[in-house]
C-alpha cells in the first residue's frame, strides 16, 4: 500500500495550467444568429457570463453569436423587447439578463430567452452562485437557453474526463465540457485507461497499470478516494457500468483468454463470468435500458462487435462490413451504435442505425479511437491523432461539426463524457 | 583518487595473465577517439588518453548466487524478450532455446515467481490490444508449464500497446511493440 502511494497521487482540486481549448472547423450547418446583450450589472462577477453562454452556443455549432454594441441604459430581462428592432439586427433570438448581488455575497443572475421571429418569450428563470461557481453558473444558462430554442436539454454543465500523457507521467483528468477547470484526479508514473463515469457521475472507473498490471479501479469524486473492484491474477480491465450503476462489467484473464465477468460495484460478492469463448471477447457496454451487452469479439476470426443478455446468453454478430471493427457505445437514445472501424489502414468512427441496418462513417482522420457520447447524443467525443500528438475532437452525430480541442500540455486521449449533471 | 588509480595499474598488472583474447580484442577497440584535431583546444593537437581495459578476477570461492545469472549479459536467462510477427502470438522457434532457459531456471528455483507481461503494436483499439497482449502472455506461460515450471510459478498479464519500447510509427518500432517481456521477483 505505501508502495503504491509512492507512485500515484490522489488530488481533488488541483487546477492544471494548460487546459483543453476548442476550435471549430468546418462550415457546419445553418446557424442560428442569437443576440446575448451583456447583462446588466454583470462585471462585478469579474467573469463574463455572456462571453461563456456565447461560447459554449457557439461550440455546440447550431450558434452564431451576434456582435452587440453596448446599449444604454443597458436592458435587463424586464425591458420591453422591440422584435422589430432586434429583427433589424438579424437576430433570431435574443437573450436579455441582469446581475445582483445578495447580502451573503452571493449573486443571482435573471434572464429571459426570446424567439425573434415568433416574437415571442420562451422562458426565464434566476441561478444563485458564488462568485468561484461563475463558470459553472454561466453553462446553466447555455444548457437552459440551449433547451428553449432546441427542445433538447443543453449538455454545457456536464464534465468530461481524459488521459494525459506527458513525458512519462499520466494524469486522469476531469474538465468541464467546455475544457477549462481540468484538475487531475490520478497522476501516475505508469498508463491509466478507459475511463467510464457511473450514471449517476459521482464515480470513475478506470484501468490503471502502476502495479506493473491491469487493474480496475473505481474512484468516489467527492470524497476522492478509490477502491480496487478487480484485481485478480492476469489482467483486468474495459470497466462499463450498468445503468443502474450497481453492477460493473469487466473483462479478466483470470480463467485464461480475456473474457467477460460482472462484479457488484461495491466490490462486494462473487465475480460472475457472462461470456464463453476461446477468443478475446473485450470492451463490453451496456445498451441504455440495462438489457442488453455490446461487445467486441474476434469468436469469427476478426474483431466484430456482438450483443447478448445482460446476464448473459448467446451472442449475435452486429457488425458485418469491415474486418476490423470494435469500441461499441451505444447512443443515449439506444437506437444507433458508435464503434471504430478501420478501412485501408485508417480508424475512423461508424454509426450503425440499429433499425436500419445503415453504416454512415463520420470522421475523416486515420486514428480515431474510443468515441463517447454526450448524454443528449448529439456530439461523439473522440481520440485522435493530429501532428503526431494525441488530442480530442468532438464530432456532432450527423458527422456535419467536428470540433478539434487541442491541448498545449501533452498527449490527450481516452475521453469519457460524464452524463447530466443533475 | 591517485592511490585508487595506482592500486588499479597494480590490479592491471596482476590480472594480465588471465586475460582471455576477448578483452584483448575490446582493449584495443578506443572507446572514444580523443586524437581528432578538434577534440581538444583549436590549433592544439590533443594527447591520446589511454586508459587500459581492466579484466576483473573473482577470487570468492563457492556457488554463485543463482539470481546473478538472471542479469548476466552473457547468460541466455537475461534475455528477457520474445517478440512476434502481426497478428501473431505463437513463440517463434528462435525464442525457443529462451523460453526453455526460463522454464529450467523456474524448475530449479521453485520459489522464483514470474510475470509475463503482453505487448502489441499502437495500432487498434486500447482495450482489443490488452487482450492480444494476454493472449502473447498466456502463450508463454502456456510453454513455461509444458516444460515443467508450476502454474502457480508464473503470472501472464497484458499490457496492450501501452508500452512500447519503441515509441516510433513505422514497422521497425512496431516489431519491436510486438513482445512479451518476462520479469522476475524484485522487478515488478
Amino acid at each position: 500500500m505505501r508502495l503504491l502511494f509512492g507512485l500515484v497521487f490522489l488530488v481533488a482540486a488541483s487546477q492544471t495550467p494548460a487546459q483543453l481549448s476548442i476550435e471549430i472547423t468546418g462550415p457546419g450547418v445553418q446557424r442560428t444568429p442569437i443576440a446575448i446583450v451583456p447583462f446588466a450589472g454583470e462585471a462585478a462577477v469579474g467573469t463574463s457570463l455572456t462571453a461563456i453562454v456565447r461560447a459554449d452556443l457557439e461550440r455546440s455549432g447550431l450558434f452564431r453569436g451576434l456582435e452587440v454594441p453596448p446599449l444604454s441604459p443597458a436592458p435587463t430581462e424586464n425591458t420591453p423587447v422591440s422584435y422589430g428592432e432586434w429583427r433589424s439586427r438579424l437576430a433570431d433570438a435574443l437573450v436579455l439578463g441582469s446581475v445582483g448581488k445578495h447580502a451573503d455575497g452571493r449573486f443571482e443572475v435573471r434572464f429571459r430567452v426570446y424567439d425573434i421571429v415568433k416574437q415571442a418569450p420562451l422562458g426565464a428563470i434566476a441561478y444563485l452562485f458564488t462568485q468561484d461557481n461563475a463558470r459553472a453558473a454561466a453553462h446553466r444558462i447555455a444548457d437552459f437557453v440551449y433547451e428553449k430554442l432546441t427542445g433538447e436539454k443543453g449538455v454545457f454543465s456536464t464534465q468530461i474526463a481524459y488521459v494525459v500523457k506527458r513525458g512519462s507521467t499520466y494524469e486522469l483528468q476531469i474538465a468541464d465540457a467546455d475544457g477549462e477547470r481540468a484538475q487531475y484526479l490520478l497522476r501516475s508514473n505508469e498508463p491509466i485507461i478507459s475511463p467510464v463515469w457511473s450514471p449517476e457521475g459521482r464515480r470513475i472507473a478506470y484501468v490503471s497499470f502502476e502495479s506493473k498490471k491491469p487493474i480496475v479501479y473505481v474512484h468516489h469524486l467527492s470524497e476522492n478516494k478509490r477502491q480496487v473492484v478487480a484485481s485478480f491474477k492476469g489482467s483486468n480491465s474495459a470497466p462499463a457500468w450498468s445503468p443502474d450503476g450497481k453492477t460493473i462489467a469487466v473483462v479478466l484473464s483470470v480463467e485464461g483468454g480475456s473474457q467477460i465477468y460482472l462484479l457488484n460495484a461495491d466490490g462486494s460478492g462473487p465475480r460472475r463470468r457472462i461470456s464463453n469463448s476461446n477468443s478475446i471477447d473485450t470492451e463490453p457496454r451496456y445498451s441504455t435500458d440495462g438489457k442488453l451487452l455490446y461487445f467486441t469479439s474476434d469468436r469469427g476470426g476478426s474483431p466484430q462487435i456482438y450483443r447478448m443478455g445482460a446476464t448473459g446468453g448467446e451472442p449475435q454478430r452486429v457488425t458485418f462490413r469491415g474486418s476490423y471493427n470494435v469500441s461499441p457505445r451505444p447512443s443515449p437514445d439506444g437506437r444507433v451504435l458508435a464503434y471504430v472501424t478501420r478501412e485501408a489502414g485508417k480508424f475512423q468512427v461508424a454509426l450503425l442505425d440499429l433499425a436500419n441496418q445503415q453504416v454512415q462513417v463520420i470522421t475523416d482522420s486515420d486514428r480515431d479511437e474510443s468515441p463517447s457520447f454526450a448524454p443528449n447524443g448529439r456530439m461523439i467525443l473522440l481520440a485522435t491523432v493530429r501532428g503526431g500528438r494525441g488530442v480530442l475532437s468532438a464530432v456532432s452525430s450527423d458527422g456535419r461539426i467536428r470540433q478539434n480541442l487541442p491541448y498545449s500540455g501533452g498527449d490527450v486521449r481516452e475521453p469519457a463524457w460524464g452524463p447530466f449533471n443533475e | 583518487m591517485r592511490a585508487f588509480f595506482i592500486l588499479l595499474a597494480f590490479l592491471v598488472a596482476a590480472a594480465g595473465c588471465q586475460t582471455t583474447p576477448e578483452d584483448q580484442a575490446a582493449a584495443s577497440a578506443s572507446v572514444e577517439d580523443r586524437t581528432k584535431p578538434g577534440a581538444g583546444k583549436p590549433g592544439a593537437q590533443a594527447q591520446p588518453v589511454e586508459r587500459p581495459k581492466i579484466a576483473a578476477v573473482d577470487v570468492t570461492s563457492g556457488r554463485k548466487d543463482p539470481a546473478s545469472a538472471l542479469k548476466d549479459p552473457a547468460n541466455i536467462l537475461s534475455k528477457r524478450s520474445i517478440y512476434y510477427e502481426l497478428d501473431k502470438f505463437d513463440v517463434r522457434d528462435e525464442y525457443r532455446g529462451l523460453v526453455e532457459a526460463h522454464a529450467k531456471y523456474l524448475r530449479e528455483n521453485p520459489k522464483t515467481r514470474v510475470l509475463i507481461q503482453g505487448n502489441t503494436d499502437e495500432r487498434g483499439s486500447r482495450e482489443y490490444n490488452v487482450g492480444l497482449g494476454q493472449r502473447r502472455s498466456d502463450g508463454v506461460k502456456r510453454m513455461l508449464i509444458l516444460l515443467g515450471a508450476r502454474e502457480d510459478q508464473i503470472e501472464s498479464v497484458s499490457l496492450g500497446e501501452e508500452k512500447p519500447q519503441s515509441e516510433g510509427h513505422s514497422e521497425t518500432a512496431w516489431s519491436k511493440n510486438r513482445r512479451s517481456d518476462i520479469l522476475y521477483s524484485g522487478e515488478f
